[in-house]
C-alpha cells in the first residue's frame, strides 16, 4: 500500500477510531489519490516507456553543423541559397532583410559513426559513441521562428502559453509511480558562458487548464532543491514532527465537528510534505554515487545547477520513480558566434547526455525510459552575418527541418529517420511534425494520443491539437 | 420561460417519466457528440447535416431523415445510434466518442417519441424573473425549492463567530479581529438581523473591500507588472489597478464600470481617470524578442483582447472562431474577426516604440521599462517641469558634443582598419558591451562614417567612442544627465491605454495566421446576437452600451455568476467562462436569471447583489456536513450547507500579516517586491532579471500589491492564475508545496514570531491560545483543543529549553525588530505554536 495511505490508516486507528470510516472511505482523498493514480482508463495499451526524460536544448541547436551535414552546402559555400529553396517562406527579422543568404556548410568535421553510420559532428564525441543506442530523426518540422513560441510549442502542444505541458498531461493521465517525489521534475541550467538571452517561463511546465497539482515541480540549483522545502532555522525535524502531530490532532478534531473530507486530504497534503522533506534531500545526497559514475558524467557533475548535474540527477529521479522529468538547458542561441560558441556548449553538454544514456543503459533501466535530446528548432543552412568572419557569424532560427535524437523506452536502436533535402532546409523524406513527435511519445507511454482529452471551455483539447498528426511507427522498436 | 422551468427539475434519472427537455436532456448528447461534424461550422459539415437547427434535422436529404418527429423507424438518427454495423453507426468509432449509455438512449429516443421538440439555448434567450411568492427572499426562495424536491434541508444557521468570519473574507480579504468578534457576539444576543446587517454595512465601507473585490478583476484582466515574453520588462500599469480598487468601493455601477474600462477614452471629455480605466485592454503581454515580427505581435494582441473581453462579459469562448466558425457556439469566423476590428485601431506597433530605466547603465534588464503606444503620463505639474529641465539639461549636452562629431572620424576610421586587421579587437569589445547582435552584420569594408545608414552601423560607432576618452568623459556626464531624466522618469506612472488612432481595415485571417488576410470585414457585434441599435456606429463605445443593454441576454447572467461564485466557491454555472452550448447548464436556472435581472434594475448596483447573497439564509448555512449530505451532494451544488473552501492563497498571506500585526495598509502605488527566496528571478533569466527584495514597509503590504512578473508568479503564492491571459475559475488543489510554503516560507515563520510577542501581553497560557485560535477560526477553543496545544506548547518549550541556540535562530527570522517581552526559548515555543495555528485546516479554510 502506498504510504500515504497507510498513514492516514494508520492515523484513523490509532486516535480516531471509527469516527472517520466514512470519509477516508471515499472522496476523503480524492484529489491525492486521483494525482497518484491517474486516470482508470489509462494506459490504452501497455507502454514501453514507463517514465520519460527529456533533455531540452533550448536556443536551437545547430542540425546543420552538429548532424546534418550536406555536400551541397559544401559545394555552394558562400554561394547564395536559391530563391526557389526559400520559396518566399518567411524568416526572422533578423535575416529577413539580409541582402545576401550565402550557404554555410557544416563548419566542423564529423564522420559517420557505429554500426548504424549516424553523421556527427566532431563537437560531440560523446554524443558519436552511443549512436547505436539512439534514433535519430533528421526530419523534424515546425513552424514557429522564435523561441518562446517553438519552445512552447514543442512542450505543450500550441505557440502560445496556456495549454498543459507534456509532463502535466502524463502526470495527469497515469498519475505518479513514486511516493515521496513529485510526478513531474524540472530541472534548468544553461551554457557556462550566459551569452543566451532565452530567458524560461514557468508555463513551458506549466498545466495549462488541467488542475494544478499537474504542473512540473521546479527543482532548484541553488538554495533548497525545492522552494520552501528546508524547516526554518532553529526548527529542527524533531520539532517539526511534534508541531505536525499537534498539527494533524487538531485537523482530526475539526474534522469530528465539520464532517468536511477536504480536511483529511488537508492532514495527508502536510505528511506528504513532511515525507518530501527527506525524500528530497535523500535524491539530491551523491555520497553514494561511485566514482566510475561520477566520471562518466564528467567533470562539472558536482557543481549544482550544471547542466551534468542535472543528468545525474535525472536519472536519481527516474530511479525513484518520478514519471517525467524535464531538464531545461539553455544556450543554443548561435547568431553571430557559432564558429566560437558552439565548440564550448558542446563540450558543456556532450558528455552528460551521453552519460545519461550509458548511465541508464547500465542499470538495465534505459529499456523503459524514454530519453529525448532536441531544440525548438534548427539552424539555417545560410549564414547569419559576415561569412568571411567566422569570429562574428552564425546561423538564424530554423524549423523548416532539424534534427532530434531518442533513445531507449521502446525506440529503435541505431535508427537514422527521415531526412532534409540537400540544403538542410526542408524536409525531404518521411517528415515529422512537433506534433507527431508528441503523439509519439504519448505511444510509448501507452496512450493514443487522439483518445486522450481535457474538456475546457466546452472543448476536449489534446496534446496534439485538432490537425491529424501520426505516430511516427518507423522509429518504433 | 418553460424552458428554464423545465431546467429546474431534478436529476435526469428522476425525470425519466416527464417530458424530455432538450435544453436539459438532449441538446448536451447531441452538442458532445454530433454537434463537431453536424453543427454551427459549415466547413466542417459532413454529409450536409445539420442537427443543431431543427428545420435541418427533419429535412429531407435525398428520401433519408435525421429526425422524423414521432416515428423512430424512419428517423435516421435513431437508427444511425443503435446500429450494430460499424460504418454506419453515430457517433462513429473513429470520432473516439463514448457509445450513448443505455439511459441516454432512452432520453434521445423518449424525445424523439415526443416529437423532438427543440429549444432555443438557454443562455441566449434574455433573462427574465420568474415570480417569488411575497415575503421570501428570491435566493432562498429558488435554492429551497430545489432542495425540497432533492429531499434536502437548510442546515441551520453558522454560529455567529464563524459567519462573521466568512463573510469578513468574503468582503474583505482579511480575519476579522477579536474585538470584532466580541462585538458582534454581543450584538447578535441582541439583535441577530441587525447585528449581522451593521457587520455587513461596515465591510463594504471598509477600503479592504475595493481590495478584496480588485484581486479577481485582476485575474481576469490578466494585470501583471512586467510584459512576458524575452526580457519580461517592467511597465507600469498599476493606475490601473488602483482605478479599479477605487471603483470597487465606490461601488460604481458596473454598466459605468463596463463602459470606462471597454471604450473611457471614448466619452465625451475623459478624464484621465476614464482614460486610465481603458487600460483593462492594455494589460496584455507584449513581445519585444528580437526577430519577431511586428504585425504578428500586434495580432495576438487583439486576438487577446477579443477573447479577454468576450469571456469577461459575454463568457463565451470566442478563440475557437479565430480559424473558423464555432463547432458548438453561433460564431462565425467573420463574427471573430468583426469584434476583433473593434480592437483593431490603435496605433501600437506589435513591439515596444518607449523604453527607459537602467538599459544603459549597470544592467539592461533589472529595471527597465518597455511600453508600446499609446501611453498615458501621469504626471505631477512638480515632475513635468523636473522632467522638462532634465530633459532640456541632457538635450543641449548631447547637443555640444554631437557638435564635436567632426573630431572623430580620423580615429573611428583608424579604429575601423585596426578592426578588419583583427577581428578579436572588435569581438572583444561587443563582448564587453552586450551588442552581441551586432557582430555579423555589418559590412565594415563599406562603412561611412559620416554616411551611417543603419542602426547597426549607428551602434557600432557608439561602441568606438564609448572607448574614445575624450567622447567617454563627455558621455560621463550626459549619462548622468540621462540618470537624472530617468530618475524622475520612473517616478511618472506611464499607462498603457486604448485610443483610436489608426485606421485599420480587418480581414479575416485565413487560420488565424496574419500573413493570410482574406475578406475584409467592418466591426460588429455577433450576428447572432442582439444587434446594436439603428444607426450606431460600431465602434468600442458602441459594444460597451450593447453589452450593458436590457436586452442582452449574456452580460448579467455571466458577471453576477462569477459573484455568485467569489462566495460560494462555484457558479450556478460551474463554467463562468463557458456559457455555450458545451458550457455547464445552470444548477438553478430561475435563480441566476432572478439575479440577473435585479443586479440590471438595480442599477448595476455591485454591493446591492452582494449584500442580498450575503443576506440569504443560504449564505448564512453552517457548513457542517454530514455523510448523508455528502453522498448526496459531493460538490455542494445544492447548498444545502454553508460554502466552505481553502482560502486564495494572496488572502492567507494577507491574514497571517493582519494576525501578526505586520500588515502595513497603505493603499496603491507602484507594487512592492516582498519576501521571495533568492535567486528565483535570476534563474529564469540567467541572472538577468534581478529580484530587489524590499525592506521595511514593503515587506508588509497586502498581496495585491506584490510585484507580479509574467514569467514567473511570486514564490509565496500558490494556485494562482498566471496572469498571461484571463482567468475567471479559481484554482483549488492540495498538493505537499503548498504546505511547505506556509510552514516554512518566512513570510509565515516571521508572522508567527510577531504573533506570538503580541500573545505575550495576554495573562496566560489558556488565555493567549484561546485568543490566537478564535483569532484565527472566528471561534473559541474547547477543551480537547486546549489539550492538544497546551501539549504542544510544552513539548516545544522543554525543546527549546534543551536547545537555546536553536530558539534563538528561530527567533531571529525576518526583518521586522523583536521586542525583548519573552525570553528567547519562550518565544521560540510561541512561535511554534502560533506557526502551527496559521497552518490549521481551519485557518486555511474560512
Amino acid at each position: 500500500m502506498n504510504p500515504l495511505h497507510q498513514h492516514a490508516l494508520n492515523l484513523t486507528r490509532r486516535r480516531f477510531l471509527g469516527t472517520t470510516a466514512l470519509t477516508l472511505g471515499a472522496p476523503a482523498l480524492q484529489s491525492l489519490m486521483a494525482a497518484e493514480k491517474g486516470l482508470p482508463s489509462l494506459p490504452h495499451f501497455a507502454p514501453k516507456a514507463k517514465r520519460v526524460i527529456y533533455m531540452m536544448q533550448t536556443g536551437g541547436p545547430s542540425h546543420v553543423d552538429l548532424f546534418d551535414d550536406k555536400p551541397e552546402l559544401r559545394k555552394r559555400r558562400n554561394q547564395d541559397i536559391p530563391e526557389s529553396v526559400l520559396g518566399g517562406l518567411r524568416l526572422t527579422t533578423m535575416t529577413a532583410n539580409q541582402k545576401s543568404k550565402p550557404c554555410l556548410p557544416a563548419a566542423f568535421g564529423g564522420k559517420e559513426r557505429g554500426q548504424c553510420g549516424m553523421w556527427v559532428s566532431d563537437l560531440l564525441p560523446h554524443t558519436a559513441s552511443i549512436v547505436d543506442d539512439c534514433t535519430f530523426i533528421r526530419s523534424m518540422h515546425g513552424e514557429q521562428i522564435n523561441h518562446a513560441p517553438a519552445v512552447t510549442h514543442l512542450l505543450t502542444g500550441h505557440n502560445l502559453p496556456g495549454r498543459p505541458s507534456l509532463g502535466a498531461w502524463l502526470s495527469y493521465g497515469l498519475g505518479s509511480s513514486s511516493d515521496n517525489l513529485p510526478s513531474f521534475v524540472v530541472m534548468t541550467s544553461r551554457d557556462q558562458e550566459a551569452s543566451c538571452g532565452q530567458f524560461f517561463f514557468d508555463y513551458y511546465w506549466g498545466a495549462g487548464f488541467l488542475p494544478g497539482q499537474y504542473q512540473g515541480v521546479p527543482f532548484r540549483g541553488a538554495g533548497d532543491p525545492v522552494l520552501f522545502l528546508s524547516n526554518p532555522d532553529g526548527m529542527n525535524r524533531d520539532l517539526r514532527r511534534t508541531m505536525l502531530d499537534g498539527l494533524a490532532e487538531m485537523n482530526q478534531q475539526a474534522h469530528a465537528r465539520l464532517g468536511d473530507p477536504e480536511i483529511n486530504t488537508r492532514i495527508a497534503q502536510y505528511e506528504m510534505a513532511f515525507k518530501m522533506q527527506a525524500s528530497v534531500p535523500e535524491l539530491t545526497d551523491l555520497s553514494d554515487e561511485p566514482q566510475s559514475v561520477l566520471d562518466l558524467y564528467g567533470p562539472d557533475v558536482k557543481r549544482k545547477g550544471s547542466y551534468a548535474y542535472n543528468c545525474l540527477m535525472a536519472r536519481r529521479l527516474a530511479e525513484r520513480g518520478v514519471r517525467y522529468v524535464q531538464l531545461m538547458h539553455a544556450g543554443w542561441d548561435q547568431h553571430g558566434n557559432l564558429p566560437t560558441q558552439l565548440p564550448i556548449q558542446c563540450k558543456d553538454t556532450d558528455e552528460a547526455s551521453a552519460a545519461l544514456v550509458k548511465d541508464l543503459k547500465n542499470r538495465g533501466l534505459l529499456d523503459d525510459t524514454l530519453v529525448i535530446w532536441g531544440g525548438e528548432f534548427g539552424r539555417t543552412p545560410f549564414v547569419q552575418g559576415d561569412i568571411n568572419n567566422p569570429k562574428a557569424h552564425g546561423r538564424d532560427h530554423h524549423p523548416r527541418a532539424f534534427t532530434m535524437w531518442l533513445a531507449g523506452g521502446g525506440v529503435k536502436k541505431g535508427c537514422i529517420y527521415g531526412s532534409s533535402d540537400d540544403f538542410a532546409y526542408h524536409t525531404a523524406v518521411d517528415p515529422v511534425h512537433v506534433h507527431d513527435l508528441q503523439a509519439t511519445l504519448l505511444h510509448l507511454c501507452g496512450i493514443q494520443h487522439d483518445r486522450f482529452t481535457y474538456r475546457h471551455q466546452g472543448l476536449d483539447f489534446r496534446l496534439t491539437g485538432v490537425e491529424p498528426s501520426k505516430v511516427v511507427k518507423g522509429i518504433l522498436a | 420561460m418553460k424552458s428554464v422551468l423545465a431546467l429546474l427539475t431534478l436529476s435526469p434519472l428522476a425525470t425519466m417519466a416527464a417530458e424530455v427537455s432538450f435544453n436539459r436532456d438532449i441538446r448536451p448528447l447531441l452538442s458532445d457528440n454530433c454537434y463537431y461534424c453536424h453543427g454551427f461550422d459549415e466547413k466542417h459539415r459532413e454529409a450536409g447535416l445539420r442537427l443543431d437547427v431543427r428545420e435541418s434535422a427533419l429535412k429531407d436529404n435525398d428520401g433519408v431523415r435525421a429526425i422524423v418527429p414521432g416515428d423512430l423507424a424512419r428517423s435516421d438518427l435513431w437508427q444511425r445510434i443503435i446500429s450494430k454495423d460499424e460504418d454506419d453507426v453515430m457517433p462513429p468509432p473513429k470520432a473516439h466518442k463514448k457509445p450513448f449509455t443505455s439511459e441516454q438512449r432512452v432520453l434521445i429516443k423518449r424525445w424523439i417519441e415526443q416529437g423532438a421538440k427543440y429549444e432555443a439555448h438557454w443562455a441566449f434567450v434574455p433573462p427574465m424573473r420568474a415570480a417569488v411568492p411575497g415575503g421570501e427572499a428570491a435566493i432562498d426562495h429558488f435554492i429551497e425549492k430545489r432542495l425540497k424536491a432533492e429531499g434536502l434541508a437548510f442546515s441551520s444557521q453558522a454560529e455567529a463567530g464563524l459567519l462573521l468570519r466568512r463573510v469578513t473574507f468574503d468582503l474583505t480579504g482579511m480575519p476579522p479581529t477579536i474585538a470584532e468578534l466580541d462585538a458582534f457576539e454581543a450584538a447578535v444576543s441582541k439583535d441577530f438581523e441587525k447585528a449581522y446587517t451593521d457587520a455587513i454595512a461596515r465591510l463594504l465601507k471598509s477600503p479592504r473591500y475595493g481590495e478584496r473585490m480588485a484581486m479577481d478583476w485582476l485575474d481576469a484582466a490578466r494585470y501583471a507588472d512586467t510584459n512576458g515574453y524575452q526580457m519580461d520588462s517592467i511597465r507600469m500599469n498599476w493606475p490601473w489597478r488602483d482605478w479599479v480598487v477605487r471603483a470597487f468601493n465606490d461601488n460604481m455601477r458596473f454598466d459605468r464600470f463596463t463602459i470606462e474600462q471597454l471604450a473611457g477614452d471614448m466619452l465625451p471629455k475623459p478624464t484621465q481617470d476614464q482614460l486610465v480605466a481603458t487600460a483593462f485592454n492594455r494589460n496584455h503581454m507584449l513581445n519585444a524578442e528580437g526577430g519577431t515580427i511586428a504585425e504578428e505581435n500586434r495580432t495576438k494582441t487583439v486576438f487577446d483582447r477579443v477573447e479577454t473581453t468576450s469571456a469577461v462579459w459575454l463568457g463565451l469562448t470566442m478563440g475557437c472562431s479565430q480559424c473558423h466558425d464555432h463547432k458548438f457556439d453561433p460564431i462565425t469566423q467573420k463574427d471573430y474577426y468583426s469584434m476583433f476590428a473593434l480592437f483593431n485601431q490603435l496605433v501600437e506597433t506589435g513591439g515596444v516604440d518607449k523604453r527607459f530605466g537602467k538599459k544603459s547603465y549597470s544592467n539592461m534588464y533589472d529595471s527597465l521599462y518597455a511600453l508600446e503606444s499609446p501611453y498615458l503620463m501621469l504626471a505631477t505639474p512638480e515632475q513635468e517641469a523636473q522632467m522638462k529641465s532634465a530633459q532640456s539639461n541632457r538635450d543641449s549636452a548631447e547637443k555640444a558634443l554631437m557638435a564635436r562629431s567632426a573630431e572623430f572620424k580620423v580615429p573611428f576610421e583608424t579604429w575601423v582598419k585596426q578592426v578588419r586587421a583583427d577581428g578579436d579587437l572588435l569581438l572583444k569589445r561587443i563582448e564587453e558591451d552586450g551588442l552581441r547582435r551586432i557582430a555579423g552584420t555589418i559590412k565594415l569594408e563599406t562603412l561611412n562614417y559620416e554616411k551611417l545608414t543603419n542602426k547597426t552601423e549607428r551602434a557600432l560607432v557608439e561602441l568606438f567612442l564609448r572607448g574614445d576618452a575624450r567622447w567617454a568623459s563627455a558621455m560621463k556626464v550626459i549619462d548622468e544627465l540621462r540618470a537624472e531624466e530617468d530618475k524622475i522618469q520612473q517616478q511618472i506612472p506611464h499607462v498603457m491605454v486604448m485610443r483610436d488612432e489608426k485606421k485599420r481595415e480587418t480581414h479575416i485571417l485565413k487560420r488565424g495566421n496574419y500573413e493570410t488576410p482574406g475578406d475584409i470585414v467592418p466591426p460588429a457585434v455577433p450576428a447572432s446576437m442582439p444587434p446594436l441599435p439603428a444607426g450606431t456606429k460600431a465602434d468600442r463605445m458602441a459594444l460597451a452600451k450593447w453589452l450593458v443593454s436590457p436586452q442582452h441576454p449574456l452580460m448579467s447572467r455571466v458577471v453576477i455568476n462569477r459573484l455568485w461564485q467569489q462566495f460560494f466557491g462555484r457558479g450556478i454555472v460551474k463554467t463562468p467562462d463557458d456559457f455555450g452550448l458545451q458550457g455547464a447548464l445552470p444548477s438553478h436556472p430561475e435563480l441566476l436569471d432572478w439575479l440577473a435581472v435585479e443586479f440590471r434594475e438595480s442599477g448595476w448596483d455591485v454591493q446591492h447583489m452582494i449584500r442580498l447573497i450575503v443576506g440569504s439564509k443560504t449564505y448564512r448555512q453552517s457548513a457542517v456536513v454530514t455523510p448523508a449530505m455528502l453522498a448526496k451532494d459531493p460538490e455542494n451544488a445544492l447548498l444545502a450547507r454553508g460554502p466552505r473552501h481553502r482560502l486564495d492563497s494572496r488572502f492567507l498571506r494577507d491574514q497571517a500579516l493582519a494576525l501578526s500585526g505586520l500588515l502595513v495598509e497603505k493603499r496603491g502605488g507602484p507594487a512592492v517586491m516582498p519576501y521571495q527566496p533568492p535567486g528565483i528571478w535570476e534563474e529564469m533569466s540567467f541572472g538577468k532579471n534581478r529580484y530587489f527584495q524590499g525592506t521595511g514597509e514593503d515587506l508588509y503590504r497586502r498581496s495585491l500589491y506584490t510585484f507580479w512578473r509574467r514569467s514567473v508568479a511570486p514564490a509565496s503564492f500558490f494556485d494562482v492564475p498566471a496572469r498571461q491571459s484571463c482567468a475567471v475559475k479559481p484554482q483549488r488543489t492540495s498538493t505537499p508545496l503548498h504546505a511547505l510554503t506556509t510552514l516554512n516560507d518566512v513570510t509565515y515563520v516571521e508572522a508567527a514570531r510577531v504573533w506570538a510577542e503580541k500573545l505575550a501581553s495576554l495573562s496566560d497560557d489558556d488565555a493567549r491560545l484561546d485568543h490566537a485560535f478564535r483569532s484565527a477560526t472566528g471561534h473559541h477553543l474547547d477543551a480537547r483543543g486546549t489539550t492538544t496545544l497546551k501539549q504542544t506548547l510544552a513539548k516545544a518549550r522543554a525543546h527549546y529549553q534543551a536547545h537555546p541556540k536553536d530558539a534563538e535562530q528561530l527567533i531571529a527570522t525576518g526583518e521586522s525588530k523583536r521586542l525583548s517581552k519573552l525570553t528567547p526559548t519562550e518565544h521560540a515555543a510561541w512561535t511554534t505554536v502560533c506557526l502551527m495555528i496559521l497552518n490549521l485546516d481551519e485557518t486555511l479554510n474560512p
